[in-house]
């Protein structure tokens, strides 16, 4: 018998995750010591779906004065927090990161609906990410003597804990808006820290969920502290004379901007920031995971990662086989309703972001680089990007210098591991690297010279809590994550 | 014989004139050796992800239903036991041919798959249906005898009305790195075969690595596989995900390079209607849509039958019947 075949053969049929887990209020207030509270000068916010341009609620708007009650408030938490066995500390932790799990296919969906990335990526990377961010803290809260950081004795044994700086103010961006969060809170209340924190404009939701969370897992008033607003409320967060510690993950020219303005004071600073990371694949490499490797590099979460992994540096002698096994790969990629459980890219995450994404590949085009994007139909409302792949492109293109923050490979080749090497390395960032190759020595030679605070081998955009992240060069300073991340948040 | 429909819109076997359709790699031990080792590596994590990424497709409604009929359509419904009897192989072959007692609009199995001396009883079975039969042969599933009496074995079945004949590979000379032996013996039984379509086991388990795998893929499609298939269904580790990918990867690959289109069948551990889902989306969005055809893929199974028959009438009638409602065989 045969089957009756649909026209492009095996059709999926429209699989949506319920909006009905989340419920979204109409309103939500800045949270400052334990409360929801409105904006001194009662300024408001919209925040939208991106992709269907639906207001999903309206944010207390947090300016200067509320800063300044929320850093208040951190400092009055401070002295009794700090003063906290690590013990009791961790089982706040360890409680708030059971309600993560606990509540993560809602706050997956609401993190799908403020963000515009698909529930795939919520679901099986940010939340299970963030948990595992609570939970790995949580279990260094007691054991910071061991950590390496601190006094010791000349005997060599542990002397007193490392003590806590004080008040963080941390900024954060709106590409993993929970998952920064996390990176960011639960380091620093291990470490007996208290924190004021500033989602992105554009993902504040997730962040006032956590306030719930938060308060569900009875952490003290003013021990966390969140602040949605625009960059004049992290200027003044950053800026705030009674902050100890500024953390902040965004671009690199507002990174620029804070390193300046915290020089001179006793603020300590780690800054994760832009990138312009190499996947470099060689002609031993194992092209069909390479490929994967390449996707997942760059269009996970629509290329909207500081370490993604947009330059290609593929070697010529694989080069024809590789970009048509990429290109046959990409035609296969579903574009769409980020809340559909098989949607592979959603949206951007605003018009502002979309048009810069947009600006950059049209350079790239008038530079004369070749630009190629599978057959796709994209949403009529919502800001959209099809996944693009520039070839031709050399170290000259701005498309393989500025980093685009958007799902736009540029594809480069080299000939030998020499100028693979020299490639990679020939930019300003330096978050990010890949490698593939199947020759073991090849792997580790090249991972020994590419100046890059993470480097894949054979896989990428791998994240773990116990390994450390951050860049070299403009892609910031300090580490977050692992052991190396306590250090940021502690007196050594 | 009745011409049988999956035969019908296709060829009886994929035609290789002229011998190897990559000309020399074959001409001794040596340069099969360098053309297999010269395949790109496989990484295991990688390769594992991506299946296990694949699998969390969610197939829902129009596309289950879909789904569901083609699923049926590609069982090779298997009986391979030592207690296996002309009675039984009759159930067997009435169940082929229709899957479901309570609803006639179920689609018929592409095959039944038995040992070379039911292939007799099978064609009864099955006769005037469509229904294919299948014979393992070569002293499946160890494959440890004479090159003759695996020959013989193969006779015997496309004597008796084989359509279809599984064969293992020798899996003690492809460890000890014999490529042409392999070789070698898949064009004896290929040639055998006559007009009977070959599938040739790899016995995926044994052969213990990826690159093994993708290795024996490419040497059973150059000696004239008309399907490669992961196992016997009688060892420890079947058809998974991933070895199923790796070789959906090889026959896309093949086809590319020679024109020459392959099938692929994963057999063994595949049980429930869910997994069956998540290897056809394995196939769409690996080797494509050309593959979506009992012509080309199949499921070695026995009990996935019954549970893809439930979930069918699940979806049709929306509740789920239980097992008394299908038929043991």
């Amino acid at each position: 018998m045969s089957m009756e075949k649909p026209a492009s053969a095996f059709e999926y049929a429209p699989a949506p995750e319920s909006r009905a887990v989340v419920d979204i209020a109409p309103s939500y207030g800045l949270f400052i010591d334990g409360e929801f509270t409105e904006a001194a000068d009662g300024r408001v916010f919209k925040t939208v779906a991106p992709a269907t341009e639906e207001v999903l609620s309206e944010v207390a708007q947090a300016g200067e004065a509320d800063v300044d009650r929320a850093v208040r408030a951190a400092r009055r938490a401070f002295a009794s927090w700090s003063a906290l066995p690590g013990s009791e500390r961790a089982k706040y932790l360890f409680r708030i990161a059971r309600i993560v799990q606990e509540r993560s296919r809602e706050l997956a969906v609401l993190e799908t609906l403020d963000n515009g990335k698909p529930i795939k990526e919520t679901r099986d990377s940010d939340l299970p990410l963030v948990a595992a961010h609570f939970f790995y803290y949580a279990g260094w809260a007691d054991k910071l003597e061991h950590a390496g950081f601190g006094r010791r004795t000349t005997n060599g044994h542990s002397g007193a804990s490392p003590r806590p700086l004080g008040v963080a103010g941390q900024v954060i961006p709106w590409n993993f808006p929970l998952l920064m969060l996390a990176w960011k809170i639960a380091p620093a209340l291990a470490t007996g820290n208290t924190v004021v924190l500033k989602p992105a404009e554009t993902t504040p939701l997730s962040a006032l969920f956590f306030a719930d969370v938060c308060r569900q897992a009875g952490l003290p008033k003013g021990v966390v502290n969140i602040v949605p607003g625009y960059g004049d409320a992290g200027a003044a967060l950053v800026a705030h004379p009674d902050v100890d510690k500024v953390a902040f993950t965004g671009s690199t020219a507002v990174g620029k901007e804070i390193a300046r303005t915290v020089a001179g004071t006793r603020k300590k600073l780690t800054l994760e920031l832009g990138g312009k990371g190499a996947n470099i694949v060689f002609d031993d490499a194992p092209l069909d995971q390479a490929v994967e490797g390449i996707v997942n590099g760059i269009f996970f979460n629509q290329g909207q990662v500081c370490c993604a992994g947009s330059r290609l540096l593929v070697q010529e002698s694989v080069q024809d086989e590789l970009l048509d096994a990429l290109k046959r790969r990409l035609t296969t990629l579903r574009l769409g309703d980020p809340l559909d459980k098989n949607t592979d890219i959603g949206a951007i995450n605003s018009a502002e972001q979309l048009a810069r994404i947009t600006a950059l590949a049209e350079r790239g085009e008038a530079e004369g680089a070749e630009r190629w994007s599978p057959a796709c139909e994209l949403p009529s409302t919502g800001y959209w990007f099809a996944p693009t792949l520039f070839t031709g492109v050399t170290q000259a293109h701005t498309v393989a210098r500025e980093e685009i923050f958007g799902p736009v490979l540029s594809v480069l080749t080299f000939r030998t591991p020499d100028e693979a090497v020299a490639k990679a390395n020939n930019t300003p960032y330096g978050l990010s690297a890949g490698i593939w190759s199947e020759k073991g020595s090849r792997v580790l030679a090249v991972a020994n010279r590419l100046r890059a605070g993470v480097v894949w081998s054979n896989t990428f955009n791998k994240f773990d809590p116990t390994s450390p992240f951050g860049g070299y060069k403009e892609s910031g300073s300090g580490r977050e994550g692992g052991r190396h991340g306590l250090e940021a948040y502690l007196d050594v | 014989m009745p011409t049988s429909a999956p035969n019908a819109a296709h060829p009886p076997t994929a035609p290789r004139a002229g011998g190897s359709p990559l000309g020399d790699v074959t001409a001794s031990d040596s340069s099969l050796r360098r053309f297999l080792h010269g395949l790109p590596g496989v990484d295991a994590v990688g390769l594992e992800a991506r299946a296990a990424a694949l699998g969390t497709r969610s197939i829902k409604t129009t596309a289950k239903a879909y789904a569901l009929d083609l699923a049926i359509s590609m069982v090779d419904l298997t009986t391979l036991e030592g207690a296996d009897t002309p009675g039984k192989v009759r159930a067997l072959g009435a169940k082929a041919v229709h899957p479901d007692p309570t609803d006639r609009t179920a689609p018929t199995t592409a095959a039944v798959c038995v040992y070379p001396d039911m292939v007799a009883a099978a064609k009864e079975a099955v006769a005037g249906s469509g229904v294919l039969v299948a014979s393992v042969a070569t002293a499946f599933p160890a494959g440890r005898a004479a090159l003759g009496v695996k020959l013989a074995d193969v006779r015997d079945a496309v004597a008796a009305g084989a359509d279809e004949i599984d064969m293992v590979i020798d899996r003690g000379a492809f460890l000890a790195g014999r490529y042409l032996k392999v070789y070698e013996e898949i064009v004896a039984v290929k040639e055998a075969s006559g007009a009977a379509r070959l599938k040739v086991i790899f016995e995926t388990g044994e052969l213990s690595t990826y690159d093994n795998i993708r290795r024996a893929s490419w040497l059973g499609m150059l000696a004239g596989a008309d399907f490669i298939k992961t196992s016997t269904g009688k060892v420890g580790v079947n058809a998974t995900p991933a070895n199923t990918l790796l070789m959906l990867e090889a026959v896309r690959d093949f086809r590319a390079q020679t024109g020459v289109q392959v099938g692929v069948k994963p057999a063994g551990g595949i049980r429930t209607a869910k997994d069956a889902l998540k290897f056809l989306v394995l196939v769409n969005e690996t080797a494509g849509g050309d593959w979506l055809d009992n012509h080309w893929f199949r499921f070695g199974a026995s009990s996935l039958l019954n549970d893809l028959l439930m979930q069918r009438q699940k979806l049709a009638t929306g509740r789920y019947s239980g097992p008394d409602y299908v038929t043991v065989d």
